[in-house]
C-alpha cells in the first residue's frame, strides 16, 4: 500500500525538481544581468591592475595585503560547508540533509575556484604563475595552500559528479526535448547508468569512500590557509590557534551562506516542498552551535593576549579594541555573533525562515568583515613603529579597483553556482526519494507533497 | 683552468689585501676569467698571505679579469666564496642625518620615498633617552623571508647575504609579510630606470626594483665583489658603520678605521635587534652609550602610537 503512494510521489519529485533545469526565469535573467556587469566591470578593473601594477590598489609596503587576501580566505571558508553537510551530516546519520548535498556541492565547487583565483589577483607578476610548479618550494605555506586548494577542487568536482550520475540517467532519459548538445552532455554525464544493483553498489561505495576522504581535504585547505599569516612572527597572527579557528569560523560562514542560499533558491525557484521549514531550523540550530563554538575561539584568540598585553600585540589589541578598528571590530562581535546566538537561542526564531535567512545574513556579512580585521590591522602593527611612510603608506582603503575586482569575484561565485543550477536539478533527485523510501518524508524534512509517505519504524 | 681556479682560490683564501695592492684589489675582486701568462713580467704586486705576512708575487701570477661577462645567475646565488658578511652600527656615533639613506638611494637608483636603509627615531621606555635606529636589512642567519618563499626568488648565500632574484620573484608579497622587521619593498609600479647597463645578475645589480616584484637591502653585494664598501658604510659622515667579513674577524667604517670584530663586539656590549625573533641577524649594534651627538629630543614615541 505504501508503495503506490511511493510511486506517485516519486513522480511528483522528479517533474517538480526536473522542471527547474533549463527553464528560464524573468526575476533571474535580472539578476545574471546585473552579475554579469558587475563581473565585466572587475574584469576591466583587472585588465587597468594588470596594466598599472598594483599601485592601483591602495596595499602598499606595510599594508601589503589586503582584501584580495581577505577574499581568499572568505571563499576558502565558505567551501567548507560541502564537507559539513556531505560528511560530517552524512555520518552523524542526519537524514534531513538529502534534499541538500547538492546545493552544499555547488556552493563548494564555486567557491573553491574563486580560492584559487583570489591569489592570482593578489600577485605583482601573475605571468610567472607556473614558476609555482617549475621553481616550487615545498618549505613554502603557499606551496601547501596550493596543493589543498587543487586537491580540494578536484575532489569537489568528484563528489559533485558522483551524485549527479543518476540525475543525469534520469535527465537523458527524461528530457527529450532539450537541444541536441545538452542531451549529448547528460548522456556522457550518465556513464551509461541504469540504475542495476550493481551500478547503485558502487555508487554508494563511490560517495562513502569520497565523503570519508573529502573531510581531511577540506579541513586541510582552511588550515593551511591560516598558516599563510600564523607562520609568520607579526602580532596577532603568531598565534597556534590560527588553524582551528579558521575552520571553524569557516563552518560558520558556510553555514549562514548555505540558508542565504537556501532561501533564495527555495523562493526563486519554487522549491518549498523541498527546501522546507525543518531545514531551516535543523539548520539554525546548526548555526547556533558554531556561532557560539566561534565566540568561544574568539575569546580565547583576543582574550587571552588582551589579559596579558605583552609588548608586541599590545598595540595591535588596543587597535582593534578601542582604536582605529574598534567599531569593525566591535561590530563583528556584536552582530556577527552575540545577537546571533541570543536570537538563535529562541526556538520562535528558529523556525521562522525570514528571521533564519536575517540572522545567516547577520553572521555572513560580520564573517566576511572578520577576514578584513584578520588580515589588514596586523599589518598596520610591525614590530618597528612606523614612522616618517610616504602618504597613504600607513593607511588602508581599498580602492575602486579593489572594490570592482572584488564584487567581480562574487559576482562570478554567484554566476557560476546559478550555471550549475541551470544545467542540473538543484536539489538530488534520487538521494530525495531514497530517502522518501527509507525514511519518510518528515525525516528528510519534505513538505506539503501532495501524497505523505510516512515510513514507520516497524515497517521497515 | 683547474689550476688557474685553484690560483684564484688560494688567492682568496689569502685574503687581506694590503693598501698597497688596491690597484689589483679593484681587478681581482671582479669575478671572471682568469688567465695566467707565460712569462714573468718581473713587476712584482704585493699582497699580506695567511699568515699576516706581506710578500711579493708576480703580476703574472695575479688572476687579471680579461673578459668581462659578469656574474652568472649560479654566481649570485652561491654568493662571493670565504666571505662571511657582517654589519656594526655604532648608535652612539649615529646623529640621525640620514645620509646612509641617501647614498644608498644614490647606489641603487631609488626614489626618495623608498629606503633600503632607514632611520628611525626609537624609544624603548618613556624615561629612556631616545635614539637614532639604523635599519638595514639584517641578513638574518635564519631568515624567515626566504623561509616561506614558494620561487626561491629570494634565499641566503653561502656569504651570508639574503638576496632577491627579481628575475623569479612573482610577487605574492609572503616575505614582506614574514619579515618582522618591515625591510622589504614591493615595486607597485614601474620604477624609472636608470640609464646604466648591467652585465650581473640580477641579485648582483645595483639597481634592483622591477615592477611587480620585491626588493630590499642587498649589502651592496656588488660593491663587495670588487672589494669596496656599501655605499651607506661610506656615506656615513659620523663613521657609525662598520662592513666586513666576519671569517676574517675585522670591520672597517668610512674612514678606513679597520677593528677586530669580535673585540669590538665584546667591548662595547653589541647586541643584534629583537635577539628573541631567533633570527640570527648578521647585524650589530652597539648601544648608545656615550654618545657623540647631541641625543633627539625627548618624547614620548611610544604612548603617541598607542592611541
Amino acid at each position: 500500500m505504501n508503495s503506490d503512494l511511493i510511486r506517485e510521489e516519486r513522480h511528483q519529485i522528479e517533474a517538480e525538481l526536473l522542471s527547474t533545469v533549463g527553464r528560464r526565469y524573468k526575476k533571474e535573467k535580472l539578476v545574471i544581468t546585473v552579475l554579469s556587469l558587475i563581473a565585466i566591470a572587475g574584469i576591466i578593473a583587472w585588465i587597468v591592475q594588470l596594466r598599472e601594477g598594483l599601485i592601483v590598489t591602495a596595499m602598499r609596503d606595510y599594508v601589503s595585503w589586503g582584501i584580495y587576501i581577505s577574499l581568499l580566505f572568505f571563499f576558502v571558508g565558505i567551501s567548507l560547508i560541502g564537507a559539513l553537510v556531505s560528511c560530517a551530516l552524512r555520518f552523524s546519520g542526519a537524514t534531513w540533509r538529502y534534499p541538500l548535498t547538492r546545493i552544499a556541492e555547488a556552493i563548494t565547487l564555486s567557491a573553491v575556484f574563486f580560492a584559487g583565483f583570489m591569489p592570482v589577483l593578489d600577485m605583482g607578476r601573475p605571468e610567472r604563475l607556473y614558476f609555482l610548479i617549475t621553481h616550487g618550494r615545498i618549505q613554502s605555506p603557499i606551496l601547501w595552500d596550493i596543493a589543498a586548494i587543487v586537491t580540494y577542487l578536484f575532489g569537489s568536482l568528484i563528489f559533485f559528479y558522483l551524485p549527479l550520475i543518476p540525475d543525469a540517467a534520469l535527465m537523458r532519459d527524461r528530457l527529450t526535448n532539450m537541444p541536441a548538445w545538452k542531451r549529448k552532455l547528460y548522456k556522457m554525464m550518465a556513464a551509461g547508468w541504469e540504475g542495476n544493483y550493481l551500478q547503485r553498489k558502487f555508487l554508494n561505495r563511490g560517495i562513502k569512500i569520497m565523503s570519508v576522504v573529502i573531510l581531511p581535504v577540506a579541513i586541510s585547505v582552511h588550515t593551511v590557509s591560516a598558516w599563510l599569516i600564523s607562520m609568520t612572527m607579526r602580532a596577532g597572527w603568531n598565534t597556534s590557534i590560527m588553524g582551528p579557528y579558521f575552520v571553524f569560523g569557516a563552518l560558520m560562514a558556510g553555514c549562514a551562506i548555505m540558508i542565504i542560499m537556501m532561501s533564495i533558491l527555495r523562493n526563486g525557484y519554487n522549491l518549498q516542498h523541498y527546501l522546507s521549514h525543518t531545514h531551516f531550523s535543523k539548520l539554525a540550530v546548526l548555526l547556533l552551535a558554531l556561532t557560539c563554538t566561534y565566540l568561544y575561539f574568539n575569546i580565547n584568540k583576543y582574550g587571552v593576549p588582551a589579559y596579558k598585553m605583552q609588548g608586541d600585540e599590545k598595540e595591535l589589541l588596543n587597535d582593534l579594541l578601542l582604536g582605529r578598528h574598534a567599531v569593525l571590530f566591535w561590530v563583528t562581535q556584536i552582530f556577527g555573533l552575540i545577537i546571533p546566538i541570543i536570537m538563535l537561542s529562541f526556538q520562535k526564531i528558529r523556525n521562522s525562515i525570514r528571521w533564519v535567512v536575517f540572522v545567516s545574513w547577520l553572521v555572513l556579512i560580520c564573517a566576511l568583515v572578520n577576514r578584513y580585521i584578520i588580515v589588514i590591522p596586523n599589518m598596520m602593527h610591525p614590530f618597528i613603529p612606523i614612522q616618517g611612510a610616504p602618504a597613504g603608506y600607513a593607511t588602508y582603503f581599498p580602492t575602486l579597483i579593489e572594490w570592482l575586482v572584488s564584487a567581480a569575484a562574487m559576482a562570478g561565485f554567484v554566476l557560476v553556482m546559478i550555471l550549475l543550477f541551470k544545467a542540473f536539478p538543484i536539489v538530488t533527485i534520487w538521494e530525495t526519494e531514497e530517502g522518501v523510501e527509507k525514511a519518510g518524508d518528515e525525516a528528510i524534512g519534505l513538505e506539503n507533497m501532495n501524497v505523505k509517505v510516512n515510513v514507520l519504524k516497524n515497517e521497515n | 683552468m683547474q689550476e688557474e681556479e685553484n690560483t684564484r682560490r688560494s688567492f682568496l683564501k689569502a685574503g687581506l689585501i694590503t693598501g698597497a695592492a688596491a690597484l689589483a684589489a679593484g681587478v681581482v675582486g671582479c669575478n671572471s676569467d682568469t688567465k695566467t701568462k707565460g712569462a714573468l713580467t718581473g713587476k712584482k704586486v704585493p699582497l699580506l698571505d695567511s699568515a699576516g705576512n706581506l710578500i711579493y708575487v708576480d703580476e703574472v701570477h695575479m688572476p687579471v679579469h680579461t673578459n668581462f661577462a659578469g656574474i652568472s645567475d649560479e654566481e649570485s646565488r652561491k654568493g662571493i666564496p670565504g666571505k662571511k658578511f657582517v654589519m656594526v652600527i655604532d648608535l652612539a656615533k649615529c646623529d640621525g642625518c640620514g645620509k646612509c639613506t641617501k647614498a644608498c638611494n644614490k647606489m641603487h637608483y631609488l626614489p626618495p620615498e623608498k629606503e633600503w636603509i632607514t632611520v628611525k627615531e626609537l624609544q624603548d621606555s618613556p624615561k629612556a633617552a631616545p635614539y637614532f635606529f639604523v635599519k638595514p636589512c639584517f641578513h638574518c642567519d635564519d631568515p624567515p623571508c626566504t623561509k616561506v618563499c614558494p620561487v626561491d626568488a629570494t634565499f641566503k648565500r653561502e656569504d651570508g647575504i639574503v638576496a632577491i632574484d627579481n628575475n623569479r620573484c612573482i610577487g605574492c608579497r609572503f616575505c614582506m609579510a614574514a619579515c618582522p622587521y618591515s625591510v622589504r619593498l614591493f615595486n607597485w609600479d614601474e620604477p624609472v630606470k636608470p640609464n646604466i647597463v648591467e652585465v650581473n645578475a640580477a641579485p648582483e645589480n645595483a639597481f634592483q626594483s622591477k615592477k611587480g616584484c620585491v626588493e630590499k637591502c642587498d649589502f651592496c653585494s656588488h660593491m663587495s665583489r670588487k672589494n669596496e664598501l656599501p655605499a651607506c658604510v661610506t656615506g656615513c659622515p659620523m663613521d657609525a658603520i662598520y662592513f666586513g667579513d666576519e671569517n676574517e674577524d675585522a670591520v672597517t667604517n668610512k674612514s678606513g678605521e679597520t677593528v677586530v670584530l669580535s673585540q669590538m663586539l665584546e667591548d662595547k656590549a653589541a647586541y643584534r635587534f629583537m635577539e628573541e625573533l631567533g633570527t640570527k641577524p648578521r647585524v650589530y649594534y652597539l648601544p648608545p652609550y656615550n654618545r657623540q651627538y647631541p641625543k633627539p629630543e625627548m618624547k614620548n614615541i611610544n604612548s603617541e602610537s598607542q592611541s
